[in-house]
């Protein structure tokens, strides 16, 4: 079985979705693969969702602008970035969707509405979706990179857009909301009884607002349904590849093989492998080390600090296979501990390298 | 500060963090260094993984409550007084719902809660109520003292903030009913210095400093909980003096090297020394920027935490917690 190179893999993708645990570096790996891109000759957008305060620096993305913002450097291709900002791209997606006059500034300011958008949980990873799909179209971009939220079912991203939909289309709310159906009359009393009593335990103006939205949103959910669909298409198109990013501590590899396994299960292959922040593998050196006061000198503790980084690296390496033996003949790629934290253009311009080797 | 004496301060201690700081790690060494000190932990596990569990060597952990240490079967003689032990369990949003609507005499409306897929709506009408119930849970276990301290894995620290910052934004809401009683009660624990206390456990690095010094403000502004040490976790243990040249220190050691070796011996100690620079300097940054006492925690060079490394990490934590001075 020969596996082919990350490099290989991102050169054929037009879509390249970056997933894995958190705290793994994930967003500095997508942004690399993005810059990686563009220094060979493609036009590459990075769309990151929560980056650290010195990348985004690093990006110019640290303004929310929800647009892609040009970075220039010394490369043949282009670089864009952006810092999702998912309660705007929820509110442009509304705004896209009316059917009526005043229907998406009625739902803007719904309290409901803005729970949706703030807290409902999906609703970030939905957008991250949604957000690629609008570049996706717009064919602006070679390869479209996203950085998605560290979620621990990486489901959560590929069906957040029909769950939404779903929610956004409860029977239900339905049910409550259109009483007028002479056949739905019986099953509406009941449900009229249940909001009662959900009323009982939540409040009434929580209950007022959430039937308000409803009624207001009517109308639109042929729309999302679309919409969805189209972002889940393009998850699952041949162009798309699914990029795992982790490091090869064992709570991280064991993360990532539960989202390896959930995402056969969603009908996706990993297609990808980065492991990020590995000790590298220095050789051994045996010395003859005499016993006495040299024991504790200099030379021992050189010694000393390469056993215990050798020793951590072995462990490492062997996590990385079980999880390597998971994902079949797709490729992966080492990115070793570096000395420095990765914070700039030339930081990233390192790990890119790393994550391109063959 | 004596280790059992913190231990105890509070019947309740919620352990927060980043994700992948080792927040699951520390909350067990917690649990794990009460029980050493005699006393009877119970861990709770909030994110539904099997962690936890796998830390302490034991089967998966369920809603009801299960020994984790010592392990089950083993040791506990008849006589002398009761040594301490750790329990564990889980507790999920939907099942602490369903129970309270139980004990609300609201059963049916549980049942179509789930069966319909109501109870997104709910929790969205209203964001926080998962939380409030689940917050519910965790103060009735600390009411009913079955354990001398409940040690809480909460959410990563993002979802930490909503977590414990629920029953002010549910407060804000909802005016009447249970679900407000409920956040009331909630609040009231979480803002008791003698009850609750919030460990955050960060590493030695850029983002995870950044996000526990916010985390902190907004935990005190937001929600009024009492701050205990910062945990930093995952450090390397220092070796002093790796920038010698490895071909000096052999020849004043009397050893043969090779250029090869010299080389490996060089890169490997540059590596650990710029690690042990980073870390050094984040600490400072922490210690700068946050005025709350460090305990460190360091990283083992093993692939999982397992029961035995456990023990080596409530030692060491027993004995940076020797190294406190207490805060008046």
């Amino acid at each position: 079985m020969t596996r082919g190179t990350v490099a290989g893999l991102v050169g054929g993708s037009g879509v390249v979705v970056c997933c894995g645990p958190g705290g793994v570096g994930k967003t500095s790996v997508a942004a690399s693969v993005a810059l990686e891109s563009a220094r060979r000759g493609r036009r590459a957008a990075v769309v990151t969702v929560d980056p650290a305060r010195r990348l985004a620096d690093a990006l110019g993305i640290a303004e929310l602008g929800n647009t892609p913002q040009r970075i220039e450097g010394s490369w043949s291709g282009e670089l864009w970035a952006l810092m999702l900002d998912a309660r705007s791209t929820f509110d442009a997606l509304v705004q896209a969707q009316a059917v009526r006059p005043g229907q998406a500034e009625a739902i803007l300011a719904n309290r409901f509405y803005r729970n949706i958008a703030g807290a409902l949980s999906g609703t970030q990873e939905y957008m991250a979706m949604e957000k690629l799909h609008e570049l996706h179209a717009s064919g602006h971009y070679d390869v479209i990179v996203v950085d998605t939220p560290p979620t621990r079912n990486a489901l959560d991203f590929i069906d957040a857009p029909r769950r939404l939909v779903r929610f956004l289309d409860n029977r239900l709310t339905r049910l409550v909301l259109f009483p007028t159906r002479a056949s739905l009359r019986a099953v509406n009393v009941a449900a009229q009884a249940f909001l009662r009593t959900v009323s009982k335990v939540v409040g009434g103006e929580v209950v007022g607002e959430a039937v308000a939205f409803f009624q207001t949103f009517e109308g639109m959910e042929a729309g999302f349904r679309t919409r969805a669909r189209q972002v889940q298409d393009l998850l699952a198109a041949e162009g798309t590849a699914f990029l795992l990013v982790t490091s090869p501590r064992a709570d991280a590899v064991d993360e990532s093989r539960y989202l390896a396994e959930r995402l056969v299960e969603g009908g996706i292959a990993v297609s990808g492998l980065v492991v990020n922040r590995g000790h590298p593998p220095f050789d051994e050196v045996v010395l003859d080390l005499p016993t006495g006061s040299a024991a504790a000198g200099p030379l021992a503790r050189l010694e000393a600090n390469l056993r215990d980084l050798r020793a951590r690296a072995a462990v490492e390496e062997a996590e990385v296979a079980r999880l390597a033996a998971e994902i079949g003949s797709a490729p992966v790629s080492r990115v070793p501990l570096l000395a420095g934290d990765v914070c700039d253009l030339e930081g990233l311009g390192r790990l890119g390298r790393y994550v391109f080797a063959a | 500060m004596d280790p059992r004496e913190f231990c105890a301060r509070t019947g309740l201690v919620i352990v927060a963090g980043k994700g992948g700081v080792g927040k699951t790690t520390v909350a067990a060494t917690l649990a794990r260094l009460a029980a050493e000190e005699g006393l009877r932990a119970l861990v709770v596990d909030l994110q539904g993984g099997d962690g936890l569990a796998r830390t302490f060597g034991g089967p998966r952990l369920d809603y009801h409550d299960q020994q984790l240490w010592p392990p089950p079967g083993t040791g506990g003689g008849a006589s002398g007084p009761p040594a301490g032990r750790v329990m564990g369990r889980s507790l999920t949003p939907d099942l602490a719902l369903l129970e309270y609507l139980d004990d609300h005499g609201l059963r049916r409306i549980g049942r179509r809660l789930s069966r319909t897929g109501a109870a997104d709506l709910v929790a969205t009408a209203a964001p926080g109520i998962a939380d409030i119930v689940l917050l519910g849970k965790v103060r009735q276990l600390e009411q009913q003292r079955r354990a001398d301290v409940v040690v809480v894995d909460a959410p990563a620290s993002g979802h930490a903030l909503t977590f414990l910052g629920a029953p002010t934004t549910l407060l804000a809401t909802v005016s009447t009913g249970p679900i407000r009683t409920q956040a009331e009660e909630a609040r009231a624990l979480l803002t008791d210095p003698r009850r609750c206390r919030v460990v955050l456990v960060t590493l030695a690095e850029e983002t995870p400093v950044n996000e526990t010094v916010q985390t902190a403000y907004a935990l005190d502004d937001e929600v009024g909980v009492d701050l205990g040490p910062v945990v930093v976790n995952g450090l390397y243990p220092v070796i002093e003096d790796l920038g010698v040249d490895p071909g000096e220190a052999a020849r004043s050691a009397g050893v043969a090297l090779d250029p090869a070796q010299a080389a490996t011996l060089a890169a490997a100690g540059e590596l650990r020394a710029a690690r042990q620079g980073l870390q050094g300097a984040q600490v400072a940054r922490l210690a700068a920027e946050l005025a709350l006492p460090q305990v460190h925690l360091p990283l083992l060079p093993v692939a999982s935490i397992g029961p035995d490394h456990l023990g080596e990490l409530s030692r060491a934590l027993a004995d940076e917690l020797q190294a406190l001075t207490p805060v008046p």
